[in-house]
Formats: C-alpha cells, structure tokens, sequence
C-alpha cells in the first residue's frame, strides 16, 4: 500500500482530519476517545518462555519473552533484572532501517519498559536465586512487523500480555518451572494533540500532523506509573490533566476488554 | 459461498481455447502459455489476460492518475504517483502562465494534483501534463489508495461501478490509473463511498460484483437518510 512515507502528509488529508475533528470523529469514523480494534494472540511463538502478538488497526508488533539465569546489577542484589528491547523492523515501514537503533526505537523501548517497571508488574524480588550472585533476567524483546502509527501502545498491551503467560524456566538449574510473578496490569494509552483536540491511539496520519504526543501508563488502582511527552510541541496544563483523566478512563476499559 | 474468477499462480499453465494470450502471460512451450502473476484469469472472446493481485504502478503514456507533490525546483514540480520512480511536472505543462521561481504560488508540497503522464523514457523518467479537459490540482476531499491492478474493478465496464457509487453516495470521485482515488462530499457519504471502494477492493475477484455493491449502497443509505430524519 502506497502510504506517505516521504513525510510529507498531504494538505488534503491535513484539512480533512481537521474538518473531521471539528465534528467531534476521526477521519475513520472513530470517536476522539476509541482505540481501533486490537487482536491479543498470547503465546504466539511457542519455543519462547513467552510472547504475544498484537495488532492494532494495521500496526502489527510481536514481543518475546526470554528468562535466563544471570548476575544482579551491584547496587540491587536483591532483585532479577528486566531488559526490554525493540527492532523496527525495515519491512515495517519503507524509512525504517536494519542497523543500530535510532531514536525512535530507543525512546519506544524506554517507555515501554517504564510502564512495567514503574507499575512493579513483575515482581523482580522473586526472581532472585541466590542474592547478589545469581537471579533471573526477563528480556522482552519486542518486533514491529507492521507500522500504521501508535507503536508504544501496542507494544506495551504485547509486552503485558507476554509476560503474563511467561514461565520462568526454573527446570533448567534444578528447581521448578514458574509463571513469572505479577501483580498488576499496566496499560498505556498515547494521545496526540491535533488542533485543540487530544485523540487517542492516533494512526499513522494522525501522528504525522500532530503537534505533541503525551503517553501516561496507568494500572489498576488508577495511578499514574509512567509518563512521557513526546514530538514537538507543548501541552497546557488544562491538556495534561485532560490526558490523565483520558488514560486511566480508556485504560481501563482496556484492562476489562482484553485482560478482564 | 460467492463466486469466484478462477485464481491462478505463477507457472501456471493456462488454456487460451483460441483466444490470444495478452497481458500477465509468457511463452512456456511450442503454442503453450503460462500464468506470469498471482492473480485472476479474466477471459475474453478474443484474449486471455492474467491480472495480478497486487503489483506497483508503472506509468503508461497517456493515463490519468493522482500524484503528490512531494519537492519543487527551480522549474519544476516533483510529483510521488506511487510508482517506483518519480515524476516530474513541467513549468510549460501547467495551464497557468508561471514564472521560474514562483511555483510555489500555484502548487505547493503536500497538494495532489489530477494529471496525466505526458511521456516516459527508457530509463523510466515521466513527465505529467495538467494541460488537459479535467486535470487540475485537487482540493478538499480525501485520498484513499487501492493496489492500482484493482483500478478497473472500480472503474468497472465502461464506469458502470464508480458512476453508481458516485450517484448512490452522492459524492465526487476521482480515480487515479496509479490506484489513489478522490473522494469529496458530506463525511458520512465519503466514508461510505470508502467503505464500498474497501469492499470492491477485498472481493476483485469475485463475479456479480456491481449487483452486490448496489445493494450494500441502498441498504446503507437507507439508514443513513433514516437516521437524519
């Protein structure tokens, strides 16, 4: 499919996205407030300790899971150690590239992580061997198969969904095979600010014409366990707590629907 | 279970009953011939072509197709019409009297425009002309993009398909040969035009379409006009 992947978006489809927004839809009919229509396949890849496809209107990401037995990081002994990592894949979309990950793929993989991290949807005190010799290490390592705008979303809903089926391979060091132990499920929910408007889960053109990207990951006692402000652009403070607001509402309903 | 065209696959050799092998087939033997694409066999008195599935767009003189402009020189107008290469839109080719140097004033970056391919080289350079009856720069509406092997399903015979859909949804459609097509009108109407075009699109291959497009189109107007009354 021909889509605009010189980045330039066109005046047309700018000022019909516009038009639409002032009725209150999307330029796909959706309301301001609706995510697209998401599919969860957990344990897609069925050699990984876990994983998870998702897709996300026509963005398609897959996570994996991989638990190995490691060293702790010197100044937490106690505690396993979460990695996470994601490729953009060059069939993905025609200006990604295969080589060393570029900032768009870095700052995705941070905010991911932080979501999980920050919720403390692992219990990484569990996950220790012998403190501060042996514990074990959770990669996630997340692939974009397909890009059609809002990655970080379907890419945390995959990374959670991952881990929530991951077993962690006790076997392999004499003891017995585990679920990864969670305690919560924390879902992110991105904007992007288009005009005066704040739409969420924005598509490829919606974030290509939006002016700021805001991301807040909530669990399920409704707090805020990460943020991140993305793009050029700035957001009031009315916005922020409009987002907030937005998030934990949309997330939410999320959690039942795919989680419940 | 809806009817299909037969489907045929690369190396598939085909049995033209008379007609003349035309468009998707090769020579694979003495008076034999062979599928070149993944596509539907379409079968004529006289021809037999393979039309593929999917496929770039590849400039053919003389067609009509929809192209953003993506950069501007000093004379001229880059123009992305979903083809592998670029094309390019001259100064002398636009209706209007422009100077070198001031084209921005009359298309800028990011505009589609409706023009047709002037010529093509060896090398794969085109140039597109506006000087025609209809072609202009576009404005208002929207762009939706199919695989351009699907444009003549859309099109349909002699325009049968696109008239019916402009009339029942009673929008403005342009369709590009390189598989943008135009859409302008009241919102509820072009997103029913986009959802009819969806389905031309997903079910190409399959007989009876217009009918099936006919009725989809009356029962969703139906309840279009229903629920502003």
């Amino acid at each position: 499919m021909p889509r605009d992947e010189l980045g330039i978006l066109s005046e047309i489809k700018r000022s019909y996205i516009m038009r639409r927004l002032k009725e209150g839809k999307r330029s796909d009919d959706r309301n301001l407030d609706q995510f697209r229509e998401a599919t969860i396949t957990p344990n897609y890849i069925v050699r990984a300790a876990g994983s998870s496809m998702v897709t996300l209107g026509k963005t398609k990401v897959i996570a994996g899971v991989k638990i190995e037995a490691g060293e702790p990081f010197p100044d937490t002994p106690n505690q396993g150690v979460l990695t996470t990592n994601v490729e953009l894949l060059p069939m993905a979309f025609p200006t990604f590239e295969s080589g060393p990950p570029n900032e768009m793929s870095i700052e995705l993989a941070r905010v991911v992580d932080r979501g999980i991290r920050e919720s403390k949807m692992i219990d990484l005190q569990k996950l220790v061997i012998e403190p501060a010799a042996k514990v074990w290490i959770v990669f996630i390592d997340i692939n974009v198969l397909d890009f059609d705008g809002n990655l970080i979303d379907a890419c945390t809903l995959a990374s959670v969904s991952a881990l929530k089926t991951a077993i962690v391979p006790a076997s392999s060091i004499g003891g017995k095979d585990f679920t990864v132990p969670t305690t919560c499920t924390p879902i992110s929910v991105t904007m992007a600010k288009i005009g005066d408007s704040l739409v969420v889960d924005p598509d490829l053109e919606e974030e290509q014409i939006s002016q700021g990207r805001i991301t807040v990951t909530t669990s399920e006692d409704g707090h805020i366990k990460a943020m991140q402000k993305g793009d050029v652009g700035f957001f009031t403070m009315d916005e922020i707590k409009k987002a907030i607001i937005t998030s934990s509402n949309v997330g939410k309903s999320l959690r039942e629907k795919y989680f419940g | 279970m809806m009817k299909v065209r037969e489907i045929v696959l690369p190396g598939d050799q085909i049995d033209l009953q008379g007609a003349k092998a035309r468009y998707g087939l090769y020579k694979c033997g003495e008076g034999q011939f062979c599928s070149e694409y993944f596509g539907v066999l379409q079968k004529s008195e006289q021809f037999v072509d393979v039309v593929p599935f999917n496929g770039a767009y590849m400039p053919r003189r003389g067609d009509k197709v929809i192209g953003k402009v993506i950069e501007i020189g000093p004379s001229m107008w880059i123009t992305d019409i979903s083809a592998p290469y670029t094309s390019l839109l001259h100064i002398n080719d636009v209706p209007w009297r422009t100077n070198a140097g001031d084209l921005k004033r009359y298309i800028n970056t990011g505009d589609y425009i409706y023009a047709k391919v002037l010529s093509i080289n060896e090398i794969n350079e085109s140039w597109l002309t506006l000087k025609d009856v209809g072609l202009r720069k576009l404005e208002g509406g929207t762009i939706v993009s199919i695989p351009s092997p699907k444009v003549p399903r859309i099109i349909g015979k002699g325009g049968t398909m696109v008239n019916m859909i402009k009339d029942e949804t009673g929008t403005r459609i342009v369709v590009g040969q390189n598989g943008l097509i135009w859409i302008d009108g009241p919102p509820e109407n072009v997103m029913l035009a986009i959802s009819a075009i969806e389905i031309v699109k997903n079910e190409a291959h399959t007989i009876g379409l217009t009918d099936r497009i006919a009725e989809y189109l009356k029962s969703k107007k139906g309840e279009i006009s229903g629920n502003s009354k």
